[in-house]
């Protein structure tokens, strides 16, 4: 099972613990990977506000390399897998439109075909992998671990573009993983909400409050922890939470975010360093010592 | 119904939130409904079923019953949907529990009904009728056609509230204009008749709640029932609103430095897209990223000085030349 692997610019930036953690499941998964070195950002989004087209040109880009090896992409962002699953149903919906970006694409001796499919590290571990793979790659169950999944818009909106109709079981993705591990799931209207992320630093009071709502919910619920497919909800669910807690409710950040393949990795039996637990802002350690009991038992 | 029969019937299961605010001691809770209905039934076939043979007390809103008039906006299962236009069958074909609630982020008046006051409250704000500065020369406004099948977007909102009621901003902020809203004034600044385009943008850029403060989660592109789409309209009026010389805002810096640093990089550059977004000469902002930063450094986890480049970055730079030189 080989992909183009596309960590994307926080796992590389912003948050290394999600690619050292990725990488680390990966190989205990038999997933074979080649990192698409020459790609560029998928935008975010954000960067399609001023040119929606130039996004699309550099996300086909990125698919069209992908294509010419012979491989999927697998990310391990929700926000990338959305903004290229985007780009991809734009194209595929319209070979006039195909044509033009190819004709960008020319100069550099590419050209996409529509072939390339983009999947997260999520989807792959249930889809092409299997649950119960995925369950014999556990040393450890999380009996008595209750997490609360938080998807990331992009992860599940515009559900059209992310193939929800051909591959039902994407709307609770996390949901079955949180299961497969033995963990308990605690299920809130928040989890397919926005962290907040995108306007940080345009309006802070409102992404602060989604950060202390959706954060408080799941401790007030009695969640151990967060989990999250998509490493811009981490950073603000984690890197806000000190403050956003203080600010809308007077408490302490108490409830840590673990990312997806960290999860994944804690039920393989790998150590807290081997997955870069002790990098988050908010402590991780009582979950770490929880998962610890839990295997001594 | 009823007439063909039990076999031909299907049990169909509701949850349904009643409160009633009006009520000495109502206290919202939950309520199930369990009945028969013909499997072509619609969401609204059932709730009218409950309240005409079960339970005549239910209270809601519906008229057309054919997804014209935008009555019978409700939450299915945590999601807005005009629940005339939601068959049963396709969400729970097996008879399984359908959680029907009021929209949110409006003021119930009683079980399902809202008030539409907050949604047209939002309306209002935008002028949502048009100002020419003129008379029309010869009896009537000539407009294209193009320019009208433009418009069609917008003008398909049948103003049912759904957006308004899964908007996440508006959940935490009840200044935000709104999806609905910011699609009707996108609507305005896109109509050749009208003659106050630019006082439009610059007013929903410098105000607070406007364009900007969309968090682009996508919930109003998936549950309008008619396609508007209102966060698309959204991105293109900021798009205009930059383009009329409107460059004040953080958002503004945001995407101008995100666009250059994937121009320059081919990666995104974190650190400097703090720093342009804050504005190079607000030090509170700045000063107020810094405990954030230093944070992160201690766990080792800041984003490089250095941004993380993309090999053979020269072919990105290209591309983006060569489509800016279409754009020109």
């Amino acid at each position: 099972m080989k992909y183009a692997f596309y960590p994307g610019c926080v796992a590389r930036g912003g948050a290394p613990e999600l690619f050292d953690s990725a990488v680390a499941v990966m190989g205990r998964l038999g997933i074979e990977w080649e990192e698409l070195t020459k790609a560029a950002c998928t935008g975010a989004g954000v960067l399609q506000e001023k040119n929606r087209k130039m996004g699309d040109v550099l996300n086909i880009r990125t698919l069209a390399m992908a294509e010419e090896k012979g491989l999927n992409v697998l990310v391990i962002c929700s926000t990338c897998q959305g903004v290229m699953s985007q780009a991809n149903h734009r194209v595929q919906r319209d070979a006039d439109y195909l044509a033009e970006i190819n004709e960008v694409l020319a100069e550099e001796g590419l050209e996409y075909k529509g072939k390339t499919e983009v999947k997260h590290l999520l989807w792959v571990a249930i889809e092409d992998i299997g649950v119960e793979a995925l369950k014999n790659t556990f040393q450890k169950e999380l009996a008595g671990v209750k997490l609360a999944p938080f998807y990331g818009c992009y992860m599940v909106r515009p559900s059209d573009a992310l193939g929800f109709a051909d591959n039902p079981g994407r709307d609770t993705s996390l949901e079955t993983v949180i299961e497969a591990v033995g963990g308990e799931v605690f299920d809130f209207p928040g989890k397919t909400a926005c962290c907040g992320f995108p306007i940080l630093f345009i309006n802070q009071a409102n992404s602060l409050r989604m950060v202390s709502n959706h954060t408080g919910a799941a401790k007030d619920g009695g969640a151990d922890a967060m989990v999250t497919p998509c490493p811009l909800c981490h950073l603000n669910l984690d890197g806000y939470q000190p403050k956003a807690r203080k600010k809308n409710r007077g408490d302490k950040a108490d409830l840590p975010i673990i990312h997806l393949p960290q999860l994944l990795g804690l039920a393989m039996g790998m150590s807290e360093k081997e997955l870069g637990l002790q990098k988050h802002i908010v402590s991780t350690k009582e979950i770490v010592r929880k998962v610890e009991l839990i295997a001594a038992r | 119904m009823g007439t063909g029969g039990k076999g031909l019937l299907m049990q169909t299961n509701l949850k349904v939130k009643r409160y009633n605010p009006g009520e000495a001691g109502s206290q919202p809770h939950f309520q199930d409904y369990s009945i028969d209905i013909h499997p072509d039934s619609t969401i609204l076939d059932a709730l009218i079923h409950v309240r005409e043979e079960v339970d005549g007390t239910l209270a809601l809103r519906c008229s057309c019953r054919a997804s014209i008039c935008g009555s019978c906006g409700m939450r299915v299962n945590g999601r807005a949907r005009l629940v005339c236009k939601t068959r049963v069958a396709d969400l729970a074909p097996d008879g399984e529990e359908l959680t029907i609630e009021p929209m949110g982020n409006q003021l119930v008046v009683k079980d399902l009904v809202v008030t539409l006051d907050t949604f047209f409250d939002q309306i209002k704000r935008v002028d949502p009728y048009m100002q020419p500065d003129s008379e029309p020369e010869s009896g009537e406004y000539i407009a294209s056609n193009e320019s009208m099948t433009n418009l069609l977007t917008a003008m398909n909102c049948i103003m049912c509230g759904c957006c308004v009621s899964d908007c996440t901003v508006l959940e935490v902020d009840d200044n935000f204009i709104g999806p609905a809203a910011l699609a009707k004034a996108w609507r305005f600044t896109e109509d050749p008749r009208d003659d106050r385009r630019d006082e439009r943008l610059k007013k929903l850029n410098d105000e607070d709640g406007g364009i900007w403060d969309c968090t682009r989660c996508m919930q109003c592109v998936e549950v309008c029932p008619k396609d508007v789409a209102p966060m698309d309209r959204i991105m293109e009026l900021r798009d205009a609103a930059i383009e009329a010389g409107n460059k004040n805002t953080s958002g503004y810096r945001h995407t101008e430095s995100f666009y250059n640093s994937v121009k320059k990089n081919g990666r995104l550059d974190e650190t400097r897209l703090a720093i342009d977004s804050a504005g190079w000469t607000n030090i509170p902002r700045l000063l107020d990223l810094a405990p954030i930063g230093l944070k992160a450094m201690m766990k080792g986890k800041l984003p490089p000085i250095l941004p993380h480049k993309a090999e053979d970055r020269k072919k990105i730079k290209e591309a983006y030349e060569k489509v800016e030189g279409e754009r020109e």
